[in-house]
């Protein structure tokens, strides 16, 4: 087999031609809908807070709690992924999703003990995403103690 | 050692025969249309253990014994075991076989590891190291996901290129002057990389090392793809196989319906979601353990070049964004 | 109609994440981060505000949400504790989530065993 960078990028090619083109359009409207949904839903709950008597911000993290408690339970029955299958990105960038990532990879550690196999393990996937969301709001807050 | 090597390919004087084969497979190899040519099918993953890990190495122990007890022989009687596995430090066969008391070698060649230990088996058993050796390797869905790829609690998609880690365990068994399909030649394969950094396009990554090393074959042997009644590569799927076919045609071999791709053989890909195929050491080894086997003895098949293909990167080099090395054995098996 | 604007908003915050997972191979967890903080970074601009202004929850559930509030979080602690907030806003902000988070994957981890798929 021909190696040379010459090769290499013909095989690619071909390879691109011959690989299958996920069904974008579907793709995108499964995850427009679904996620819509979800979002529908949370400012169901986010109503239902407020008109219950909580504050905006307490609501909001009660929004999270439903949220998160929901996709804990479909993560551990096993449905979440199902889920995730027909909706992608739309179970992904939720909240659900982010609960997802710190549950799955939980419950997949568990093998390895509480400690280093749970405990290590539940950020994989999250972990950095709170590193670089602390990381740009350290960036934002001291832009804006000079700004302000 | 007497054999011939000519290029990349080895001639054996001896006479080796596999003797004896047992297969192992998981639950959704077990729906699959290859069902009734396995020794054992599971009807849950976890196979009563508590750990994925646990269940792989189960179900390696029960197939080689398994494959010793078809042969009429006893573990004691086998002069090596080669075997291998995905799993770091090939933990998977390791510990699967840690009771049975054989001089052991353990090898990795990812995917291709059933043609590997075949390869050596065969090797050791022409210069005269013994007479009788095991094969073998597996391979688990859920270990390989844990190690590979994600949690399999995620909610992310498999692209269409994705191939389906085969859970599973094979082992052959190589006697010297014994009966059964004979290993009448192989091909070892380089390590071929091909640039392909897309560790969800597996297929496309081998099909290099594939073309390769069957090219080197016919070149060798001077035989081409109508010399063989089938020509079986390991585990490029659907997207592997037709990148395979469009350079052999290119290299002057002309491609029939003998050509063809365990990984493809082993899932039924509109019923079982398995986007492009079956992947894994166990895809090669249960499919021709449990069903390639099974022809070559009812005379289905008399010439059968299997071709078990592996895609040697790591989870670290693939975070490193590394390409992916591929390798490829070509092993000629003829009816007796 | 406030929730047709809350299903489109959030539909076309997933919808865009959708577009690149087919389009760029970016892994989920890629996703997450990149949503995060675009979130913060719109939301120190002050551009997100009007989405969710618009959008409802449909602006606050998506990953985006959650770095929009991490910008408001920072940006109200150094209003009210000066240069020190600018270390401390954003982990009060989050603080909530995360423990809710962690204490929901040790309780699941109680109850549930990996299961294989398919």
């Amino acid at each position: 087999m021909d190696t040379s960078k010459k090769a290499k990028e013909e095989y690619s090619k071909i390879v691109d031609e011959l690989t299958p083109k996920s069904k974008i359009l579907k793709d995108v409207f499964r995850s427009f809908v679904s996620g819509g949904l979800i979002c529908v839903f949370g400012q169901f709950l986010k109503e239902f807070f407020l008109n219950g008597g909580f504050e905006k911000e307490e609501a909001a993290l009660l929004v999270n709690m439903v949220f998160i408690g929901i996709a804990a339970l479909l993560t551990g029955i096993g449905l979440y992924s199902k889920l995730g299958k027909f909706c992608g990105g739309g179970t992904i960038v939720p909240i659900t999703g982010f609960a997802n990532s710190m549950v799955s990879s939980s419950i997949e550690a568990k093998a390895e003990g509480w400690i280093l196999g749970i405990g290590a393990a539940m950020f994989s996937i999250a972990g950095p995403v709170i590193v670089y969301g602390i990381t740009s709001s350290m960036v934002v807050g001291f832009i804006y103690y000079f700004v302000k | 050692m007497s054999c011939k090597k000519i290029g990349q390919t080895l001639f054996f004087e001896k006479e080796i025969n596999i003797t004896s084969t047992s297969s192992f497979a998981g639950k959704k190899e077990g729906e699959g249309p290859l069902s009734k040519y396995f020794d054992f099918v599971s009807d849950d993953d976890m196979f009563g253990e508590s750990t994925w890990e646990k269940a792989e190495s189960k179900f390696v122990k029960l197939a080689f014994e398994k494959a010793v007890e078809k042969d009429g022989s006893k573990l004691s009687d086998l002069d090596y075991i080669v075997c291998g596995d995905l799993l770091n430090q090939c933990s998977g066969t390791v510990f699967g076989t840690r009771d049975m008391n054989v001089p052991y070698f353990g090898v990795y060649g990812a995917c291709s590891t059933f043609g590997e230990s075949i390869t050596l088996g065969s090797i050791l058993i022409e210069c005269g190291c013994g007479k009788k050796i095991l094969a073998g390797t597996s391979s688990h869905f859920c270990s390989a996901e844990k190690q590979f790829r994600f949690p399999l609690a995620l909610g992310n998609q498999r692209p269409l290129s994705s191939t389906w880690t085969v859970t599973g365990s094979g082992a052959v068994i190589l006697t010297e002057n014994g009966k059964g399909p004979k290993i009448e030649c192989i091909t070892t394969g380089k390590i071929i990389d091909m640039g392909i950094t897309d560790a969800s396009n597996m297929g496309a990554a081998m099909a290099g090392a594939a073309v390769d090393t069957i090219v080197s074959h016919f070149k060798d042997t001077g035989r081409d793809l109508q010399y063989y009644d089938v020509v079986a590569t390991g585990d490029l799927g659907y997207v592997g196989r037709d990148i395979l076919i469009k350079y052999l045609e290119e290299s002057g071999y002309k491609c029939g319906e003998n050509l063809t791709d365990c990984g493809i053989e082993i899932f039924d890909r509109e019923k079982q979601d398995t986007h492009s195929g079956g992947s894994g050491c166990a895809c090669s080894a249960i499919t021709y353990c449990g069903y390639f086997h099974k022809k070559l003895l009812d005379g289905d098949i008399k010439r059968l070049l299997i071709v078990p293909t592996g895609a040697m990167m790591s989870s670290t080099s693939g975070k490193q964004g590394e390409s992916i090395p591929s390798i490829a054995y070509a092993i000629s098996i003829e009816r007796q | 109609m406030e929730y047709l604007k809350v299903f489109v908003t959030g539909g076309i915050i997933c919808a865009i994440a959708e577009l690149l997972i087919d389009k760029t191979k970016l892994t989920s967890g890629r996703i997450l981060v990149f949503y995060v903080v675009t979130g913060c970074i719109l939301g120190g601009l002050g551009i997100y505000e009007y989405i969710e202004n618009f959008g409802g929850a449909g602006a606050t559930v998506p990953l985006t949400g959650f770095g929009y509030n991490l910008a408001k979080g920072v940006m109200k602690e150094v209003d009210e504790a000066g240069f020190l907030g600018i270390f401390t806003g954003g982990f009060k902000s989050a603080a909530g989530g995360i423990g809710i988070a962690i204490l929901f994957s040790l309780i699941a981890c109680v109850f549930f065993k990996p299961k294989s798929k398919g």
